[in-house]
């Protein structure tokens, strides 16, 4: 263990983990809470993105309609408290079993076809829901609903505090992570990864692979729609423009710089991708520019995206040891 | 009987890649069949195997009518195939290839927390079937850097893991050189006896020095099935496949 | 029933379908000859409504637009397919969704930069900007204009595609690539006229709409996904396909929008049928794409002589 810590990955990660642990007690210190409000949202969309490298990394399913899961997980928070139900059990349990029943059954649908056409099948899943909501005045249609309170969960979260809500995303992050981990070196996993790079070989090998790719279809939905519920609770504000299918290129977009199918990845490219944001943003309203070029040259010159790098680095570490 | 094909056809465009296919693969031994480039050799296997829907006709396999059965399924039953381009998991470890295959025998896989690396009993049930086939030292080496023959060696190894009642072996000496070939006719005869191997092999030295019984297949039909002698003087295979 | 209603939106329907074919024809021989998924062919159809604009306010002329803009599309297509595409054609898909995601943030953001974030428009000659009036039935002549411009040149790619040697090649390439190569062609090149062809015809259906829409930043990046509904529904790699999906496309959309209320009213109740009509109908293409390629994957006019692969 302390071996891979010294490493130069196993640096960086720790690193991030240590900062991401103490951060709300130093900008607490520092009184800049707009910092807080960065890393809240860099730690909810980063369980997107770890929930979609499930799918793409390990099971070879790229999608462009994940933004699907967000939406769905925000709405089982918005339309509840729009009829006064506050309890936030029930605002959790409709965003698992929402994300979890449109998972399994546009999955069933879209996993019968493959490549080009699962990418676009999975975009059409998604242009149905954005079209639903947008068509449903009651729920406010194009502009959607503000959420005037936070899930409620009795006495034992307060969510309405900042630095609770920080802390509870950051547990179930760090538990997805675990899970993932654990997940990708099972046999699970294995047969995941099998199916990925050979499926027929698979499917010879006595693998069903329909069904574990749906099941890790659902696996991915379910945890995006718990993200969805935290971004729900957190923007206070939802709308139908969350589940645009620009938004489902943004969580590629951030998995690829993070490193497609590394554990890690998505803290690291989720964080980069909305540190950047940020920060071009504020110099330039041309952001989106050095965005896209970033986004070109990433994918021609820089293969294996921030975690790539960090293993070449561990390499030369290894080899000068 | 291990396998009877009753009348298969299969037709892709104006072609008939399978004509009325009879055949019987007894238990033990083994079957090869035989046949030009392009007598729909690939198509039977196919078809056999389950990767592809037959027009008509019917199979059985041990005693179970398996002509709508899934690929899957059918690999369970005992009819494992291997493929005539290499099929196997490139980014694993030539270890974590078989192991997948042991894995597959023990029951679902839907077991998301215990680490592979670290189940005893799966890799030494993995390392039998890689000596078995002489792949033992190469265990921890990634399956894309070993040789070409030792990924055939690998394929077969994956096969065996299955516990087979049914090898289907498609060209398993495609590709490979002159040494290579001999060990894999080696390979293969130590194979015999331990389960029923149907062969389909473009070598004919390979098909005379292991095959019990021998069917040739041209133009989508089988012309001739008989021991390997009555097919060396059969005149229409003769005319139909060895004649030029 | 209004039949005035109905025929002009049959026309509305005729007019958007010809729209999504100059888009959906590139794209869908982009995708079956390339193998390559271009997001941001609907950037095409951006950069030409602004190009068209821009030389609009600067000579008064829509002829001369029209033959600026695609000589402009032309260029901008080679260029494309030189700098980026062509290193991508057949590679992995999720490389080919990433760099042409980044495309469409930087055609956007360039744009932005060159012509503001305001939009342009452009204002039509008053010859245009009148009515036609035939028998009791009146019609905005631009947009009988545009029916008539985009069926000329959807029967001009009908010739290119089944009279030229051009064509050949390209139906060859899209029922079987490998064929092509083996023939001793120079892929490279038939590649490159095929994309920078597709950018040119996207970038002449941005200007045709423009006058109505007016140009703006993202015009493309909605219009890109229903093009890709009509590549999947006619046949990828068809541009007879392209043409029967997307008038069929055309047709759905509009007529579900106006007719799809008063449909569901004979089924269900009157509030409940006006909730649900406009969701549905926007939904309709898409539920079409989801069935066709569960039980047609090949589209429902696949290019002749298409493989099962």
């Amino acid at each position: 263990m302390i071996g891979t810590l010294s490493k130069p990955s196993g640096l960086v990660y720790s690193t991030v983990i240590v900062l991401l642990l103490i951060a709300p007690v130093v900008i607490s210190l520092m009184e800049h809470s707009f910092y807080l409000d960065l890393l809240t949202r860099i730690l909810i969309l980063t369980i997107a993105v770890v929930s979609l490298n499930l799918i793409v990394g390990y099971g070879g399913m790229i999608s462009l309609g994940h933004a699907a899961y967000l939406g769905i997980g925000a709405y089982s928070v918005g339309i509840p408290s729009y009829y006064e139900v506050f309890n936030g059990y029930i605002h959790l349990g409709l965003a698992i079993g929402g994300s979890a029943l449109f998972a399994l059954v546009t999955g069933i649908i879209c996993l019968r076809t493959r490549g080009l056409y699962f990418i676009l099948i999975t975009l059409a899943f998604t242009q149905m829901l954005y079209y639903t909501f947008v068509s449903i005045e009651e729920y406010g249609a194009d502009d959607g609903l503000v959420i005037y309170q936070r899930s409620e969960f009795g006495g034992l979260l307060d969510i309405e505090n900042a630095n609770t809500l920080y802390y509870a995303v950051l547990v179930v992050l760090l538990l997805s992570l675990y899970l993932m981990h654990r997940l990708i070196h099972a046999r699970y996993g294995k047969v995941l990864f099998g199916s990925k790079h050979n499926d027929e070989r698979m499917q010879s090998l006595g693998y069903n692979t329909y069904q574990y790719k749906l099941s890790c279809y659902v696996i991915s939905g379910t945890l995006c729609g718990i993200a969805g519920f935290f971004l729900g609770n957190f923007t206070n504000y939802i709308s139908p423009e969350m589940m645009d299918w620009t938004h489902s290129g943004e969580l590629i977009f951030m998995m690829v710089i993070g490193g497609t199918g590394a554990v890690l990845g998505p803290v690291l490219g989720t964080a980069t991708f909305l540190f950047l944001e940020e920060f071009l943003s504020s110099i330039t309203v041309y952001w989106h520019l050095i965005f896209g070029l970033l986004l070109i040259a990433l994918v021609m010159f820089g293969k294996g995206g921030l975690h790539g790098l960090l293993s070449r680095m561990d390499r030369r570490w290894e080899k000068s040891q | 009987m291990m396998l009877e094909v009753k009348g298969l056809h299969k037709q892709f465009g104006g072609i008939h890649a399978s004509r009325d296919i009879n055949l019987v693969v007894e238990k033990h031994g083994v079957h090869a069949i035989i046949g030009p480039n392009g007598a729909g050799k690939t198509t039977l296997i196919a078809q056999l195997s389950g990767a592809l829907k037959p027009d008509a006709g019917r199979l059985r396999f041990d005693n179970t009518d398996i002509t709508h059965m899934s690929r899957h399924r059918r690999a369970h039953a005992g009819l494992v195939r291997s493929f005539q381009i290499t099929s196997i998991i490139l980014p694993m470890s030539v270890l974590e290839n078989v192991m997948l295959a042991v894995q597959s025998t023990e029951g679902h896989s839907y077991r998301f927390w215990a680490p592979v690396s670290q189940d005893a009993e799966l890799k030494e049930k993995a390392m039998q079937s890689l000596s078995e086939v002489g792949l033992g030292n190469r265990a921890d080496q990634m399956a894309g850097e070993i040789s070409h023959g030792e990924q055939r060696q690998l394929e077969i190894a994956m096969a065996l893991a299955l516990k087979p009642k049914l090898l289907l072996l498609d060209e398993p000496m495609a590709g490979m050189s002159k040494e290579e070939s001999a060990n894999m006719i080696e390979l293969l005869k130590q194979l015999k006896g331990e389960t029923t191997i149907l062969l389909v092999e473009h070598d004919m030295d390979a098909v005379f020095s292991l095959a019990d019984t021998t069917s040739v297949l041209v133009n989508g039909h089988i012309i001739a099935t008989g021991s390997t002698d009555e097919i060396r003087n059969n005149a229409e295979v003769q005319k139909a496949y060895l004649g030029d | 029933m209004d039949w005035h209603l109905l025929i002009s939106q049959l026309l509305n329907g005729l007019q958007l379908g010809l729209l999504l074919f100059l888009l959906a024809s590139g794209l869908s021989l982009i995708f079956g000859i390339m193998d390559f998924i271009n997001l941001a062919h609907g950037s095409f159809y951006m950069v030409g409504a602004f190009v068209g604009a821009t030389v609009v306010s600067l000579t008064g002329s829509l002829i001369i637009a029209v033959v600026v803009t695609m000589i402009a599309m032309l260029i901008l297509g080679v260029l494309v397919d030189i700098l980026i595409a062509r290193k991508l054609y057949g590679q992995d898909h999720l490389d080919q969704v990433l760099v042409t995601f980044g495309l469409i943030l930087v055609f956007d953001t360039l744009a932005h930069i060159i012509w503001g974030s305001a939009g342009a428009t452009i204002p039509l000659p008053d010859v245009l900007n009148g009515q036609i009036e035939i028998a009791t039935f009146v019609m905005p002549t631009y947009r009988l204009l545009i029916i008539v411009c985009g069926l000329l040149v959807a029967l001009g790619s009908y010739f290119l595609v089944t009279r030229s040697r051009l064509g050949m090649l390209i139906r060859a390439g899209a029922s079987n690539r490998n064929m092509v190569t083996a023939l001793g062609v120079n892929i490279d090149r038939l590649y490159l006229i095929v994309f920078a062809i597709g950018a040119a015809m996207a970038g002449f259906a941005g200007l045709l709409i423009a006058p109505i829409t007016e140009a703006s930043i993202g015009m493309g990046n909605e219009i890109i996904i229903i093009a890709f509904v009509v590549v999947i529904v006619g046949g990828i790699g068809s541009v007879k396909g392209a043409f029967y999906g997307a008038i069929l496309i055309g047709f759905i959309d509009t007529l579900g929008r106006s007719y799809l209320d008063d449909l569901l009213k004979l089924f269900l109740s009157n509030q409940s049928a006006e909730t649900a009509a406009p969701a549905l109908s926007a939904m309709l293409v898409y539920i079409l794409m989801v069935v066709v390629l569960v039980f047609k994957p090949e589209g429902l006019f696949p290019p002749s002589g298409f493989n099962k692969k």
